[in-house]
């Protein structure tokens, strides 16, 4: 199928404060939250984006969506590029792509009544006022809140974190998007109430035909929602397959160890846990090489001289180790 | 997944600001403080507003006694509820059409602080960089002046008059709410539902007028309510320095009057008492008014 969204080469650097001395030398240090990142999106794809905190998962979501813009590389949606959106092409652009928050109670003004919130992408999407009504009622029909015109009036604090993720929801789907990005749709959320999420996330994904990114730090979340995962340490991709495979047939070791971590709810099977050390290193001095070298138990000279491509493997399975 | 035909509530989709403003109208209702404030503004509004009728007498002219003598130091009688001045004037009705000219200085300069700290810290916060960098080193500068000599050498300059006054305390109080403000907008632009906004396409001046300024609107009525008690001692202290409007009537130049013709060596307590003690209720109102809104800028503080 058609790639939706290609990213080539897309690089991300945070400019940080410099100080008197890194002025005086002319260096210009920043994180490096994103280190050449090529992938494709195909049109009506689940695709994952796993890793731990700070590996630039959460800044790979927001370059999607133009809410921040690319260092380097290109990113183009649909086969335009993305920097080059403005004027009514931008808008048109903004009526196709939305997210979902990780946190339910910050993503809704505390200010706004839930109708006022869901209404909102109407208004800024120029949707003509006799349209709202319905419009809102059916993107609430489809989160399944029972009642919702109860809540119209209601603002957010007197809703549950459940309920405020189904609005959040509704607001994602009352343009009716092409792309939705979720990142960390269900982390916030009481374990009670994250299934009934997560089944929604999946129903609206093949009701709609939507294209979706999710970005999680679960393997089990990811496993359920998704065909295709993306491995992410410190900025860059590690490794690219199918889910299945990617549980399955770890490759890469730092998948290997974030596999292993996942606890088996099966007291008589012991999986041994990789011998992973010490933390994910400064994104402001990534080390040369290979980024994961200085934890990885296979380290070799090779790691520290050479930058491991990512390399298909088998059908559909790339990853980026010089293992491989 | 099966749409159902049920009636759909009609929108409502005003602007955010319409029920934060309604439910600070209601807010004294709940405070004892606050209601307390906003008793006392009452109060002196009313009088302001009827002050010909509850004082028909010309605070400024010269009265006589029925034997045609100067009507100077008389006591407190049913003829001057408060006595006259060294000049024979009304005590009494000085005090009332002196409520006017304080209401239109603490006005006047809360709405002019309470605009330009508002806007000028939504902009500063949201666009931040150089935008931010200029105006917060004006507010630095605005900041570093002090207080009371400045407004003597402004109204110096421009004629002593009440408007130069209320400009003299604008110009000096607009950085301190500039900079709550921007330093709250700071923290607001940051918030997910921000990002939401930006997501659908919200505009950076929609951002800022219907997203972020709705909940940083409580906060700019306490400056202004801050506002209103400093512009009012302010011009009372540079009536009373000498400095003030002499063709105007306000508290602080009875209290000048007061002092320089030795009122209380004279004992007439009645001459100086009333203007200072409606000073404090009138600048403690609108402390007192600051105070309930902490709790509107603060939903999660209310009772659910």
């Amino acid at each position: 199928m058609a790639a939706l969204v290609e990213l080539r080469d897309v690089v991300k650097h945070f400019p940080v404060t410099r100080t008197l001395g890194e002025i005086a030398r002319g260096a210009h240090p920043a994180v490096h939250a994103l280190d050449g990142v090529t992938f494709d999106v195909g049109d009506g794809d689940a695709v994952a984006i796993v890793g731990e905190s700070g590996c630039g998962k959460t800044t790979l979501g927001r370059l999607m969506l133009k809410l921040v813009e690319p260092t380097g590389g290109a990113i183009t949606f649909a086969g335009a590029p993305m920097a080059g959106l403005a004027g009514e092409r931008l808008r048109d652009f903004r009526r196709q792509v939305q997210l979902v928050f990780q946190n339910p109670f910050d993503a809704l003004n505390p200010r706004f009544t839930i109708y006022r919130a869901v209404v909102e992408p109407l208004i800024n999407a120029g949707i003509d006022r006799a349209e709202h009504a319905d419009r809102v009622a059916s993107a609430f029909r489809r989160v399944h809140l029972a009642d919702f015109d109860r809540y119209f009036d209601r603002y957010p604090h007197q809703l549950s974190g459940g309920q405020l993720q189904r609005v959040v929801m509704a607001r994602a789907l009352v343009l009716g998007p092409r792309f939705l990005v979720a990142d960390e749709p269900v982390s916030m959320l009481d374990v009670s109430v994250r299934a009934g999420i997560l089944a929604l996330l999946r129903e609206v994904r093949e009701t709609m035909g939507l294209t979706a990114v999710y970005i999680s730090h679960d393997l089990a979340l990811v496993r359920y929602l998704c065909e295709r995962t993306l491995v992410m340490y410190l900025g860059r991709i590690v490794e690219d397959a199918p889910t299945e495979e990617i549980v399955r047939r770890p490759r890469h070791p730092y998948t290997q160890a974030l596999v292993a971590a996942v606890p088996v709810p099966d007291p008589d099977q012991s999986r041994q846990p990789l011998p992973i050390k010490g933390n994910v290193p400064d994104a402001r001095e990534p080390p040369s090489g290979c980024s994961f070298r200085d934890r990885c138990p296979h380290a070799m000279a090779r790691c520290a001289a050479e930058t491991p491509a990512l390399r298909a493997v088998a059908g559909g399975h790339h990853v980026a180790c010089h293992l491989e | 997944m099966a749409e159902r035909a049920e009636p759909v509530a009609p929108p409502r989709a005003g602007w955010p600001l319409l029920p934060v403003l309604r439910r600070m109208a209601a807010m004294p209702l709940k405070d004892p403080f606050a209601f307390t404030g906003l008793l006392i503004y009452v109060l002196f509004a009313l009088v302001a507003l009827f002050a010909d009728q509850l004082a028909p007498v010309d605070p400024l002219e010269i009265l006589f006694t029925k034997t045609g003598k100067l009507a100077a130091n008389v006591p407190p009688s049913a003829d001057f509820p408060l006595g006259t001045t060294n000049l024979g004037r009304d005590i009494y009705a000085q005090l009332v059409h002196g409520t006017r000219s304080a209401l239109a200085v603490g006005l006047s300069a809360a709405v002019i602080v309470a605009t330009v700290g508002t806007i000028v810290g939504l902009v500063a916060g949201y666009f931040g960089s150089t935008t931010d960098a200029v105006l917060m080193r004006i507010s630095d500068m605005a900041l570093s002046l002090p207080f009371l000599p400045f407004v003597i050498v402004l109204t110096g300059f421009l004629g002593a008059s009440t408007s130069n006054i209320v400009l003299a305390v604008a110009l000096l109080l607009w950085p301190n709410s500039a900079r709550v403000i921007r330093s709250q907008v700071l923290t607001l632009r940051e918030r997910a539902y921000v990002e939401a906004a930006r997501v659908t396409g919200a505009s950076a001046w929609r951002i800022l007028f219907v997203h972020i300024a709705p909940n940083i609107l409580p906060l700019s009525f306490v400056y202004a309510a801050i506002a209103i008690g400093w512009a009012i001692i302010t011009e009372a202290s540079v009536s009373f320095l000498g400095f003030g409007d002499s063709a105007s009537v306000s508290w602080g130049m009875m209290l000048q009057d007061a002092f320089a013709s030795q009122a209380l060596s004279r004992g007439q307590y009645a001459w100086f008492v009333p203007p200072g003690i409606c000073i404090v209720l009138i600048v403690v109102a609108g402390f007192f008014i600051s105070r309930g809104y902490e709790e509107v800028f603060m939903p999660r503080l209310r009772g659910r």
